[in-house]
């Protein structure tokens, strides 16, 4: 099982400018909550933004990782 | 063409608003899948359930279909739409709305 910070840096490695939050929703490391903030999603659709993010992610979604509650966001909010 | 995309595409053909889900609309099997139903209810949708944990083959397929590794997953008019946090943002955002065509404007 991925620890937090695993998923983080992995993320991290592929969206370098990003601000990322990564919280775990049951205890058990593998219902996943991230929060992703970064100019890279730009004029992307969020179908678009959130498909980079599982791209990024890779095989942990197919296993490791049960349920991701996912928020992207070119910028932060006003 | 796969077997399972032949039977993804009518299953699109046939219904506007096609919700793949873990269980039924009466017994979500997954809380985002339920959080789906119930959107889609509030919005006053007419739409289909498919249920994908009865049915390997098209949890499989569907995933390569749309290149969307999680369930649940929405589509509308045969476009994908998204899971259950996009429909959720869209739905607060007055977008989904818009994309069912229900409500009065």
């Amino acid at each position: 099982m991925p620890s937090l910070e695993d998923v983080r840096s992995l993320l991290l490695a592929s969206f370098p400018q990003a601000r990322i939050e990564v919280s775990d929703l049951t205890g058990t490391q593998d219902h996943l909550q991230v929060v992703i903030v970064t100019p890279a999603f730009e004029g992307k659709t969020r179908v678009e933004q959130h498909k980079l993010v599982y791209a990024a992610l890779g095989d942990l979604m197919n296993g490791p990782i049960h349920a991701l509650a996912l928020t992207t966001r070119a910028s932060e909010l006003p | 063409m796969s077997d399972a995309r032949t039977r993804i595409e009518e299953l699109l053909k046939s219904h506007k608003v096609m919700l793949f889900m873990k269980g039924t609309r009466q017994f979500p099997a997954c809380g985002f899948s339920n959080t789906v139903v119930q959107i889609l209810k509030k919005e006053g949708a007419t739409f289909e359930t498919f249920n994908i944990l009865a049915d390997p083959e098209i949890r499989q397929g569907l995933k390569d279909y749309s290149s969307w590794p999680t369930y649940p997953q929405l589509y509308v008019d045969g476009k994908f739409v998204g899971g259950c946090d996009i429909v959720t943002e869209m739905h607060q955002a007055g977008e989904l709305r818009a994309l069912l065509g229900t409500g009065a404007s």
